[in-house]
């Protein structure tokens, strides 16, 4: 049962092939059964996932009910959750309990769907290993001595063990197309505003973008049609009609032109991937689809402004968590500057408190024009950079990362190392553009993505060109080994 | 050597919207604490602000009665610093493109002449919440009721040079905010308070180090904190010191403030735009609509009722300063049908019994009505102005309406002319001596005479006698006799 794709189980549900509590079950045993070796949830909801799943079969025996209604997904525990402990992976949040939904906790809940429990994930979804998460790493299914990327690396591995069939995720430099990548299944990032952000806890606001992980485009499809909605609570939600992205998938990919930037294929990129991305590319080719090599000519600045911005929102962002009000506070602070400085010094870890410390100082006195303005005018170039090839090109295809999964511990002692692994992903966040990321291959045994770029609320389309992709290989329904 | 005084205000003022600038929570002061405080103002993880339209309405009204240019496109900005009751950790405030720009406030001098001061900016930001160290056994208390209370912080110009200047222009501010409506002007409850940035130099030179006074929540506390600054800076400078540049907290409980910080231990808030919320784009037709909504300025008010109701300057400036007074007196006026008996009422006695018993007129136990009731006695001379004035005593104590209580003291005047005549003739009969002097008298020297006997007819009648039938009635007897 867990091998049937989300689309599938949707489509057993309605035809009574079993019941919503019975995939609950199996999928809840299968978590208990394995998630020790993928720590991949931080928390499980199992007495509640029972409880949804008996009502979904009560509203499907009633009459007519929405496409997931019954179907478990998991979410990311950066979604707040009301009355369910939502940590976004820190101490700091360990005690956290929400009083409230996320619209988009709301907008799955509304559609029937169950919710197995909550992903393990990067503090504060820092992260692009999923080593930074104060409730352990997350191993990659394919590999357990790898990363499964980050920082939605929860999601991403329970989606590939196949503990779920489905997970949300959010993404703020790569933190979906990156897991997505490295655990062998697809997940896609839409447009900036196309996912409301009310009660998904902030990292980086300007760049968060939540997003849906599973196994196919078709079940992104299905996913994004519940998760997408304008929200009059979040004022950088767009106000713009949320169409069925089902409704074209299978639509010819002929005539569409992929531009192909220069600058995601040079150093850096593993060849193994590189052959993988590009035999990807001939496959799109060869179904009609034209290939034009393109320039984003500001790609190398992408990385260092995402590492100003990012950190300088994320200082004001988590100064909320004081020991105050919330969340972790420090044994009998002495006074109040104690209070303040025990209880985040020992709240969170080391990633959250270098960004913290970068941010900063990238906003402070003398040094604000340098960075952050800096940092501001160069992500407008970036922008100009895409705006000006969607001119001449209907979406944009290369690789997700530079390489397939590392080890454990290979980089988490070198940032900058670390960092340039969303070296292909991050420029869309700063452009607030939608990205993908889809199995196009193994390298040394490990998944590595083809990623696609589309114009402004294109998700529609690039699932088109995915959906045809998968239809075309099987990278996708490939299982990491030893998953039964 | 003279030195002269420059000071500059800034001025928080909460904006009387029924919910927070960035949350649906009520802003009702009173509240028990933290009752009035959402997940949003509690800063809660994965909370967002939505902008209430409302407070940016009130903003563009003020900028459109002050003469400002309004900023089309206004952006919020984070202004970082730690304190329990500032929940983000940042308060979000407008520093790079506030919604309103330069404009200007002309204020009435104790000479009679006005003078213009400027306006740099208002911008739009949240109110912090409060810090409540007593009763809690050495920790302090945090109400979060007050967070995201929606405020204009009001930024003038250094253009004043007394602290009699700068208390006059807090309080045509006060009249301004409060007669378009955008602030309840409720001073004890905070909902204005001013920081003063003062200095001196000698005449002539430029601007000294200047200093500011914060957080000061009264006319009075403002104008003695300006003095005893001005005070210690020339004290300081005369004995050969340098005046620090420092913020300074005035105690309103001792009267005398103390440095808090100094420029060198200033905060660096690392300002920044804030990614939670869009710039405010508002259009000219907007502008345009605000300022036709825009009720009576009091300046239009006063020009209207010298105009209308003939008052004198200071009368007409005491009445339309205090929406609430104009429209008292404007109620008083024409429901007794004499603006200039109503506009001496409302100055005299009313004013006096207000400021006396400190009650704002809003909570007057005697309103309009009654009031102008009272006065039409005086009109169709039922009682006179003395009788007037015990009846309003009566009245003010509850006693009822004006006319129970004429008729419940017997405070009728007499207007019977035979009535009158009769002691009229019986005074002077009793007068022989005085009546021979007022005979013998100079013309010019008679009305003054005329004192005596009116004092006598109105013992007489025990006051009731209608004094201006009184007066002609004696003329025309005493006349008779030359």
């Amino acid at each position: 049962m867990h091998n049937l794709t989300l689309t599938e189980l949707s489509a057993g549900l309605g035809a009574g092939e079993f019941s919503s509590v019975e995939v609950t079950e199996h999928f809840l045993a299968r978590i208990k059964r394995l998630d020790g070796t993928y720590n991949s949830f931080i928390t499980i909801t199992e007495e509640q996932a029972l409880a949804q799943a008996a009502m979904a079969d009560q509203q499907r025996a009633a009459g007519s009910v929405p496409a997931l209604c019954g179907v478990p997904i998991a979410h990311k525990d950066i979604f707040c959750t009301d009355g369910v402990r939502t940590s976004c992976g820190s101490k700091m949040l360990d005690n956290f309990v929400p009083p409230y939904n996320a619209t988009v906790v709301e907008n799955f809940a509304a559609a029937g769907v169950v919710v197995l429990g909550k992903t393990n994930m990067d503090e504060f979804a820092m992260g692009s290993s999923n080593e930074t998460s104060y409730y352990g790493p997350v191993k990659n299914p394919w590999q357990t001595d790898c990363v499964p990327g980050g920082s939605s690396g929860g999601s991403a591995a329970a989606v590939a063990a196949r503990l779920t069939p489905a997970a949300t995720a959010t993404d703020t430099g790569g933190s979906i197309r990156q897991p997505a990548a490295l655990c062998g299944i697809t997940g896609l990032k839409p447009t900036y505003g196309r996912v409301s952000r009310w009660g998904m806890i902030a990292f980086a606001s300007s760049l968060d973008q939540g997003g849906p992980m599973a196994r196919t485009a078709e079940d992104l499809a299905l996913m994004l049609n519940e998760m997408a909605s304008f929200d009059s609570k979040d004022s950088t939600s767009l106000e713009r009609e949320v169409p069925d992205y089902r409704a074209n998938l299978n639509r010819d990919v002929s005539g569409m032109t992929i531009g192909v930037p220069e600058e995601y294929f040079g150093e850096g990129l593993n060849p193994a991937t590189e052959q993988a991305v590009r035999d990807a590319l001939a496959e799109l080719e060869k179904q009609g689809a034209k290939l034009k090599a393109i320039s984003l000519p500001h790609s190398h600045l992408s990385v260092p402004a995402y590492y100003v911005i990012a950190p300088a929102e994320a200082s004001a962002n988590l100064s909320r968590f004081d020991g105050s009000r919330y969340g972790y506070r420090c044994e009998n602070p002495a006074d109040l500057r104690d209070m303040y400085m025990r209880s985040r010094s020992e709240g969170f870890g080391d990633e959250v408190k270098r960004r913290i410390l970068i941010g900063a100082y990238c906003l402070s006195a003398g040094y604000y024009d340098a960075y952050y303005n800096k940092a501001m005018q160069v992500r407008r170039l970036i922008k100009d950079d895409f705006v000006s090839a969607f001119k001449d090109v209907d979406m944009i295809a290369g690789p997700t990362c530079p390489n397939p999964a590392f080890e454990f511990g290979a980089k988490s002692d070198d940032p900058v190392a670390m960092y340039l692994e969303d070296i292909y992903t991050i420029a869309t966040n700063l452009a607030g553009l939608p990205g993908m990321s889809l199995p196009c291959g193994l390298v040394e045994g490990k998944p590595v993505g083809l990623q696609l770029i589309g114009n402004y609320f294109d998700e529609g389309r690039m699932l088109n060109v995915a959906h045809r992709y998968q239809q075309a290989s099987d990278w996708h329904s490939r299982c990491a080994p030893g998953i039964d | 050597m003279t030195w002269e005084t420059v000071i500059g205000l800034e001025v928080h003022t909460q904006l009387a919207t029924k919910t927070k600038i960035f949350s649906g929570a009520s802003t009702e002061f009173g509240a028990a604490p933290n009752t009035q405080a959402c997940a949003i103002d509690l800063a809660m993880p994965g909370t967002l602000p939505v902008l209430n339209a409302e407070a940016v309405r009130m903003a563009v009204m003020f900028g459109v009665a002050i003469d400002a240019d309004i900023g089309l496109i206004s952006a919020f900005d984070r202004k970082n610093y730690f304190y329990p009751d500032l929940p983000k950790g940042y308060q979000t405030t407008q520093l790079e493109r506030p919604i309103v720009l330069a404009g200007k406030v002309d204020i009435q001098l104790d000479d009679g002449s006005t003078k213009t001061v400027r306006i740099h900016h208002a911008h739009l930001e949240e109110d912090a919440g409060k810090s409540l160290h007593e009763d809690f056994h050495g920790m302090s208390g945090i109400d979060l009721n007050r967070a995201g209370t929606p405020l204009i912080e009001i930024v003038s110009e250094p253009d004043m040079n007394s602290p009699e200047e700068a208390v006059a222009f807090a309080k045509k501010l006060h009249a301004l905010v409060v007669s378009i409506g955008i602030c309840d002007g409720e001073m004890a409850q905070g909902s204005m308070r001013f920081d003063v940035n003062v200095s001196v130099r000698k005449k002539g030179e430029e601007l000294g180090t200047r200093t500011e006074t914060k957080n000061l929540n009264s006319f009075r506390f403002m104008e003695r904190a300006i003095v005893q600054e001005v005070a210690r800076q020339i004290d300081l400078i005369e004995d050969g010191g340098t005046v620090k540049q420092e913020t300074r907290l005035y105690d309103g409980d001792t009267h005398t403030a103390r440095s808090m910080r100094s420029k060198e231990e200033a905060n660096d808030y690392r300002y920044f735009p804030c990614p939670d919320l869009l710039p405010v784009e508002i259009d000219q037709a907007y502008v345009d609509a605000v300022r036709a909504s825009l009720p009576e300025l009091p300046e239009a008010r006063r020009t209207r009722f010298m105009d209308s109701y003939e008052l004198s300057a200071y009368d007409a400036s005491v009445l339309s300063d205090e929406i609430a007074t104009a429209a008292y007196f404007e109620t008083v006026a024409s429901r007794c049908g004499d603006a200039k008996l109503a506009a001496n009422w409302v100055t005299g006695e009313l004013a006096a019994r207000l400021n006396s018993e400190d009650v704002l007129i809003q909570h007057c136990p005697i309103s309009a009505e009654p009031l102008a009731a009272l006065i039409a006695r005086i009109i169709d001379q039922t009682i006179s102005n003395k009788m007037a004035r015990e009846v309003f005593a009566a009245m003010w104590e509850g006693e009822g309406e004006p006319d129970a209580i004429i008729e419940a003291r017997g405070l009728k005047q007499v207007s019977d002319s035979g009535a009158i005549a009769g002691m009229v003739d019986v005074v002077i009969a009793n007068s022989a001596k005085q009546v021979e002097n007022y005979r013998k008298a100079d013309e010019a020297k008679r009305p003054k005479m005329l004192g005596y006997f009116v004092g006598q007819i109105m013992k007489a009648s025990k006051g009731q006698a209608n004094p201006k039938q009184v007066n002609e009635v004696l003329l025309q007897k005493l006349d008779a006799l030359l």
